[in-house]
């Protein structure tokens, strides 16, 4: 065998933690809105995709500033998400899970069709105004795409951000509180279900930017939307509720993906990346179903 | 207004026992059995025999789903890989071993149903969400060893051509051959699910719907019903795997990927949650609306959009419209179609005296 070969292997890493945290923050908004309303988000990644289509839309075929078409975005993405939390999740306030879960499904189905729909179907660049020249790093050529690194460092300041809100922050503590107990939080004087709209919306603030991101590496079309696929092995891994877990999930996801991409591809013929996630998934489901850092339910009658 | 019980008294075990107490009932049953089987195929073209072929591989699928889903409340999005199954171990087994169908059928449903056991077993410690996720993982990876093992998939297109099936030496090649073929799969499947669901096993499945742990306490073994449950359901599955790969003659993993599970979702929760009339309507509706959406499209299509991209917007346009009722049947009318139809009948029960 040859001299195993520690370049290929530190980019595979390094660029590996990097995608890793970018699907942090995907699974950011999934987390946000589980933590706090115990709704379950299966369309996380049309949002991404709705978010980074309007941005294109709006920057390639109108010719509006970025700042401008990231701003219009993220504007929608909240008034959007105010009105689906008061149309279609407020009413399902206690219904089965699997009811919401088919819910978000059904959401999902018609963000997919809505998308290309209104916008057209055709894949459009977006752009970030910074130079896509890989960077070397050290003797060993590892080769860093700017982009990986922008979405990693923009990853980590939201990740902190979001932490330091529901550790420290008063309406991050009353969120908690709402996760905890609906009831109990009510019988406090809070509002319960403003905090599930804030969450609503901080989710799509978060698909806004993770649009932005991924569509500047991707492209942006409805294929932006199979990232939400990447969403529940980073969260199941991580922990469903926990923020820590997001960032570790996420990057365990990255690098496994990476290195099976790197390794395994060239020996079965390709498409392991999409594939090894889940089976991690899986294992970690048959052993520890509440992921790393999530925290068991215990169930009464 | 027709359908009064009073006057109809139950003396025997067996006249309680009946799907049809009533003679109105026999009778509409009757009368809908002698349209779909006499009146339907003597007089339909041959494209709307089509129709109603792929409604009867879709009720059998349907009632597989609900019986997971509606009765046993575990959640399944891998539907379509469990029939991915059935479809390629049958078309394996017709296409090197010669099986006839009334072999291949079975077998078919009986892999999915071994892999259906497979994917249920992490179902005793997890539901729910975690459900929902591992069986959204099982769609990905049975795809991807069908996709990627030649030996299963049949080579680098990942389909294997299949032959009509052959009944009574008869090979079903018309439209109208396939239709009672198809149709008897979907009858046979529609009677058992009725009967399961009021046996042992069904009452079991729906204590555990409503509440698994009380189920557990009152006796219930919950994990080997839940088996149960998964490996009925991915059996039903198989079978309709199977069938439409006799239906289209080729067995492609295609017509298996995830938006078909996400259909048969929609076809039970549309139809109704926990009914077999409603898995029944859920596979009419969910068949029938691309089918409608596409005709009108191609009628009126034309004056609000280009025709260059007319396919492409109907595609849209479905997708849209098929979330959109997903949505409204769950917050409006959880109870799908079927609660929509009891209405119209309990309304017309006591018609026109409603008091």
């Amino acid at each position: 065998m040859e001299d195993f070969n520690w370049g290929f292997f530190l980019e595979l890493l390094v660029s590996g933690v990097l995608i890793g945290l970018m699907y942090s923050l995907i699974a950011l908004g999934f987390v946000l809105i589980y933590k706090s309303t115990d709704a379950i988000n299966f369309a996380q990644g049309e949002f991404v995709m709705i978010a980074g289509i309007i941005v294109g839309a709006s920057a390639a075929s109108y010719g509006l500033p970025l700042w401008l078409a990231i701003s219009l975005s993220v504007a929608f993405m909240v008034l959007f998400n105010v009105g689906l939390e008061r149309t279609v999740l407020r009413p399902m306030i206690g219904r089965p899970i699997v009811a919401i879960i088919m819910a978000t499904i059904g959401l999902a189905a018609l963000l997919r069709g809505a998308g290309p729909f209104f916008f057209g179907a055709e894949t459009r660049p977006l752009n970030l105004p910074i130079d896509d020249a890989p960077i070397i790093i050290g003797d060993h050529f590892i080769y860093l795409n700017p982009i990986h690194l922008l979405g990693a460092a923009a990853a980590v300041i939201f990740l902190l951000g979001f932490g330091w809100f529901f550790l420290k922050s008063r309406k991050g503590v009353a969120m908690r509180a709402v996760a905890d107990s609906h009831q109990v939080s009510m019988a406090m004087g809070i509002n319960v279900q403003r905090y599930f709209a804030l969450a609503w919306v901080m989710a799509g603030v978060v698909a806004a930017l993770g649009g932005v991101i991924w569509g500047s590496l991707l492209g942006v079309d409805t294929q932006l939307a199979i990232i939400g696929l990447k969403v529940f092995p980073v969260v199941i891994l991580g922990g469903l509720d926990s923020i820590v877990g997001v960032i570790v999930g996420g990057i365990i996801v990255g690098v496994v993906e990476n290195l099976a991409a790197g390794y395994l591809d060239p020996m079965v013929g390709g498409g392991t990346k999409d594939f090894t996630p889940y089976v991690l998934m899986i294992l970690m489901l048959m052993f520890k179903p509440y992921g790393l850092f999530g925290k068991p339910i215990i169930e009464r009658i | 207004m027709f359908h009064r019980e009073s006057g109809y008294y139950k003396t025997t075990y067996k006249g309680d026992m009946a799907f049809y107490p009533l003679p109105v009932g026999r009778w509409s049953v009757a009368l809908v059995g002698f349209i779909f089987l006499v009146v339907i195929p003597l007089f339909l073209d041959p494209y709307y025999l089509s129709i109603l072929c792929l409604i009867s591989i879709a009720v059998v699928g349907a009632l597989g789903l609900n019986i997971l889903l509606g009765y046993t409340g575990q959640i399944s999005i891998g539907h379509a890989a469990f029939m991915s199954v059935g479809a390629y171990t049958a078309a394996n087994l017709i296409t090197k071993l010669d099986w006839p169908f009334w072999l291949a059928v079975p077998s078919g449903g009986i892999m999915a149903a071994a892999v259906g056991v497979l994917v249920g077993i992490p179902s005793l410690r997890i539901k729910g969400l975690y459900l929902a996720i591992a069986t959204l993982a099982a769609q990905f990876i049975i795809e991807w060893v069908i996709n990627h093992t030649p030996a299963i998939s049949g080579g680098v297109q990942a389909s294997i051509e299949v032959p009509r099936p052959v009944v009574f030496g008869e090979a079903m090649n018309t439209e109208i051959e396939l239709y009672y073929f198809l149709m008897a799969f979907a009858v046979i499947a529609i009677v058992a699910t009725m009967n399961l669901v009021r046996s042992r096993v069904g009452r079991a499945f729906i204590a555990i719907r409503d509440q698994d742990i009380a189920a557990e306490i009152i006796g219930i073994n919950v994990f080997r019903y839940k088996l149960y449950a998964f490996a009925i359901s991915s059996f039903y599955a198989g079978v309709a795997g199977v069938l439409y790969t006799y239906y289209l003659s080729i067995a492609n993993y295609e017509q298996f990927l995830i938006v078909v599970s996400i259909d048969y979702l929609a076809m039970v929760i549309i139809g109704g949650l926990g009914s077999v009339l409603g898995s029944v309507f859920g596979a009419i509706f969910i068949t029938l609306l691309p089918i409608v959406i596409r005709i009108f499209m191609d009628s009126f299509g034309a004056f609000f959009f280009d025709p260059v991209i007319l396919a492409q917007v109907t595609a849209q346009f479905r997708l849209i419209l098929f979330g959109a009722l997903i949505m409204f049947f769950l917050v409006v009318e959880p109870e799908g179609l079927n609660r929509l139809w009891l209405n119209i009948r309990n309304y017309f029960r006591i018609w026109p005296f409603s008091y």
